[in-house]
């Protein structure tokens, strides 16, 4: 409390101080910048326009309640056309299944041949270079790649590997053997009443398209979805998995903008059991994990979510690949608040290659269940630490 | 948010300040850290090596050799490269001769481009401007019906239609130049680096509106990628800059680092908040001084101009220099501050802070409670806090859900806080007529009262900078502590020039 009553204090004083300061400054800088180059045109004739300006803005701020009729349709074309595009994409999708090297390769070979070369030489101080920044420029991470290294550099000397190709695969052993052994199933409530799947993490990662993905296959296996609209923050969020919904054929519960997520996702889990639902998707608002009291609400949720008929078996945090060290951080903060089972890996079809979830899995030793490769509803596929640890050197 | 590599930066240099002959391996050893710290950041691998590389050079060259006292030489070459490499200096927004100005907003997925398109869209009406938002991104579901919720909530209008994004994005154009709109945003979809027919689509939207600024929106916790594709999207679209967004979390920001250094190109915006307000052009060289542990006053003192009433804020620093300062300002000047933003935002752009302070947590309800508790108190109370004894302590403690000894806390940190800056308003005072001769005289010779550099930057005189009261241990953990509001405190305000406009003339 202390340090609040001196902060507003100095506060107080610097700006009753400082102020003055910043304005005399602008002044200054308003009176030294040139003066707008007008054209030379009778006042008459500006005051003419100026009317017609305010004429048009007026009418504009009149015409607002028509725009917002149109939107309606104009959303639902938006709807419309994207299921068309749906409707036509997805028989060829089915043909072929996406799977992480098809859609990863076609991201790398733009980038291969950075690393091949370590392949086909004698091991040597640049060898261990190259080793070192490739895992670096992976988000492998520091600590996590000193550490691999180091543990490579033993099993060199114990096994006496001389070349780089042995050297690669003994490193790709290194990190396969820290990612196998989890148990990466998304589990299903044995007892009655729907399973509830919580979906949490920061601003843009992907939550609601990971959700509506998810939502489109659980549906075509079989399984009755219900989507909860739980963030209630971002403007139209639930409008985004309204559509998802509708085109994975899952149903849809949402609040209203700005209300409780909470209320929101136990409603969903009571509406879900009154229709014989098996399965609940929660979507929840982005939030840095550095925001005490947005933590707290997620815990709220957690909590209510588990309350009514519903049980939660997965909480999982949605990782965008491209996230760097902060992912650690934010994997540690988020399963202190709400104990995640799962990491959600998106965007992985892009250049970034993810290596953050090494050392999830390693330090805090939660596994990556899904992995994101695209925009498409089929484009969420099962993580696969063998088909991982070769594209981080592809 | 760059708190955590700066504490790294001071704890490496501070070990090199104080020798007096450094061999090449304490200067290695000293690299060595300086490049763990900014890997850890995410600073891009080959940004590192080169900045590396550079220090290096130059601290094993001549420099270092011919040098006093070769630990400060270090540390002065690293704070030089730093601010080369975080350089430049903040964008300037000129206007386009033949209106519309148009804006381009490019990225990948999730930077947050729509959001980051109302708050510019909100930056240029607070620059006096009349944007209209147009909603190119018909991919994701819902993300025009975002852009319109948002345009509603800063009252811009919003253009979509159900075509196709360079249509909407020609069309936009036409739109503004017939209802006279003079700024367009244009909102895209997030794409891959690598996607070439959408790399393609946004290559043709940018051909369609020929914009005169193209910025890339990325998320200050990307890692190593953020420089591919940095340099992707500068390749097809010739970028102007980079809205920083999500900096105010604990990532350390070191995409920010890394873009510049590589394509050359400045971060023009961040924006530091999930609330439309929390954004505002960026300021690379006060950075650097935050990196190195400066503080940033300016930025400071411009987020407080925008929210607290300056007559006001005058009014109350007056009253508190002569103790008049009653729980009614507090609460007024807290209302303000709360404006500004989170507290710990706003604790790290102070100079001066020590380090525990700056990383305590800061509980932003701790305000709200404080806040109960002055509500809880009559207007005769709030004027003399004497009147408060114990059974009007518990009185107030039950209106506000405290606790009788939170109160009792609360008052008597407030009196003795009060005391203080009487005592030294008293002792300002013959200083403040001093600093004011000072300033006519400098005035006279046509320069800004105290001294300013060019770069904008607090000048100290001579003597300590700026420093915020000596918040320093023993103050702040332990309960009951008084912060002590050592020597060279706020009194030095007044030797920056700061003082011009201290009331009580």
């Amino acid at each position: 409390m202390a340090l609040l009553i001196v902060l507003i204090v100095a506060l107080v004083v610097l700006v009753g101080t400082g102020i003055g300061l910043v304005a005399s400054r602008r002044h200054r800088t308003a009176v030294l910048e040139p003066p707008p180059t007008a054209p030379r045109v009778p006042p008459e004739v500006i005051e003419e326009v100026r009317a017609e300006r305010e004429a048009a803005e007026e009418a504009e701020l009149t015409e607002v309640p028509a725009v917002e009729e149109l939107e309606r349709e104009e959303v639902e074309a938006v709807i419309a056309e994207a299921e068309a595009a749906v409707a036509e994409a997805a028989p060829v999708e089915e043909i072929v299944k996406p799977r992480f090297r098809d859609r990863l390769t076609k991201a790398r070979t733009a980038l291969a041949g950075a690393f091949g070369a370590i392949g086909g030489r004698k091991i040597d101080d640049e060898t261990w270079d190259d080793l070192e920044e490739a895992l670096i420029r992976a988000d492998v991470g520091v600590a996590a790649t000193q550490e691999l290294l180091d543990h490579l550099r033993g099993r060199v000397k114990a096994e006496g590997i001389s070349d780089g190709e042995a050297l690669l695969d003994a490193l790709k052993s290194e990190l396969k053997q820290r990612l196998a052994g989890y148990d990466r199933d998304l589990h299903l409530s044995l007892e009655a009443g729907p399973t509830v799947w919580l979906f949490v993490g920061v601003n843009g990662v992907g939550k609601t398209t990971t959700i509506g993905k998810l939502g489109a296959r659980e549906s075509r296996d079989g399984l009755k979805v219900v989507m909860a609209a739980g963030d209630t923050f971002r403007a139209a969020a639930a409008e985004q998995l309204g559509m998802w919904a509708e085109r994975a054929g899952a149903e849809l519960v949402r609040g209203s903008e700005g209300g409780d997520p909470s209320a929101v996702i136990f409603d969903a889990v009571e509406a879900a059991s009154a229709r014989g639902a098996d399965l609940v998707l929660a979507d929840t608002a982005g939030r840095l994990h550095t925001k005490v009291n947005l933590m707290d609400e997620l815990r709220k949720v957690r909590r209510v979510a588990d309350k009514g008929a519903g049980t939660v078996t997965e909480v999982l945090l949605v990782l965008d690949a491209t996230t760097g060290q902060n992912g650690l951080v934010q994997a540690q903060q988020f399963t202190e608040a709400v104990e995640l089972t799962g990491v959600v890996l998106t965007k992985l079809d892009g250049s970034a290659k993810g290596g953050i979830v090494v050392a999830i899995h390693a330090q805090l030793g939660i596994p990556v269940k899904l992995v994101g490769l695209g925009e498409g509803a089929d484009d969420l596929v099962p993580f696969d630490p063998d088909e991982f640890v070769e594209a981080l050197f592809a | 948010m760059f708190e955590a590599l700066s504490d790294r930066f001071e704890g490496v240099l501070g070990r090199l300040r104080g020798k007096g002959r450094l061999t090449e391996a304490d200067v290695d050893e000293a690299l060595r850290e300086i490049r763990l710290a900014l890997l850890e950041a995410d600073v891009n691998f080959g940004v590192v090596k080169g900045f590396v590389a550079r220090v290096r050079e130059r601290c094993l060259g001549e420099e270092l050799s011919k040098a006093l006292n070769p630990g400060q030489q270090v540390v002065k070459i690293v704070n030089e490269e730093l601010t080369a490499t975080l350089g430049g200096e903040t964008i300037r927004i000129t206007y386009s001769a033949k209106p519309p100005t148009v804006v381009l907003m490019a990225g990948l997925q999730g930077s947050g481009k729509t959001t980051n398109s109302a708050k510019l869209a909100r930056w240029f009406k607070s620059q006096g401007r009349h944007p209209l938002l147009v909603g190119a991104d018909l991919q994701r579901p819902a993300a025009v019906e975002q852009l319109r919720t948002l345009g509603r909530q800063i009252e811009v209008p919003v253009f979509s239609e159900a075509t196709d994004p360079v249509q909407v994005a020609a069309n936009g154009i036409a739109e503004a130049r017939k209802s006279g709109r003079d700024v367009v945003i244009v909102d895209t979809a997030g794409r891959l680096a690598i996607d070439a027919e959408l790399m393609d689509e946004v290559r043709r939207i940018s051909e369609a509106v020929d914009p005169d600024y193209t910025f890339l929106v990325i998320d200050a916790m990307t890692g190593q990628d953020a420089v591919s594709t940095a340099e992707a999207f500068h390749q097809t679209l010739a970028l102007d800059g980079v809205i920083l967004t999500k900096l105010d979390g604990d990532a350390r920001g070191g995409a920010a680092l890394s873009v510049k250094e590589v394509v050359g190109r400045p971060i023009a915006f961040a924006s530091t908040g999930e609330k439309l307000r929390d954004f505002d052009l960026f300021h690379p060289d006060r950075l650097a001084g935050r990196i190195l542990g400066m503080g940033d006053v300016l930025t400071l003192i411009e987020k407080a101009e925008e929210v607290f009433e300056k007559e006001e804020a005058e009014e109350a620093a007056a009253r508190l220099m002569e103790g008049r300062f009653t729980f009614d300002d507090f609460l007024d000047q807290m209302q303000q501050l709360k404006k500004m933003g989170p507290l710990s935002g706003i604790l790290g752009m102070m100079p001066g802070v020590p380090k525990e302070v700056r990383n305590a947590e800061i509980d932003d309800r701790e305000i709200a409670r404080i806040e109960a508790m002055i509500r809880s108190m009559t207007p005769a109370e709030r004027v003399d806090p004497d009147l408060i004894d114990q059974s009007r302590r518990v009185r107030i403690a039950r209106g506000s859900g405290t606790e009788p000894t939170q109160v009792g806390e609360l008052v008597k940190q407030f009196k003795e806080v009060s005391k203080m800056m009487k005592r030294m308003g008293g002792m300002g005072s013959k200083r403040l007529a001093k600093s004011r001769r000072k300033a006519a005289k400098a005035k006279g010779k046509g320069k800004g009262p105290g001294g300013r550099t060019a770069g904008g930057r607090v000048a100290p005189k001579g003597k300590a900078p700026l420093r915020l009261p000596d918040l320093g241990a023993g103050g702040l953990g332990a309960p009951g502590g008084v912060p002590k509001l050592g020597k060279g405190g706020l009194p030095d305000l007044r030797d920056l020039g700061l003082g011009d406009d201290l009331p009580g003339r």
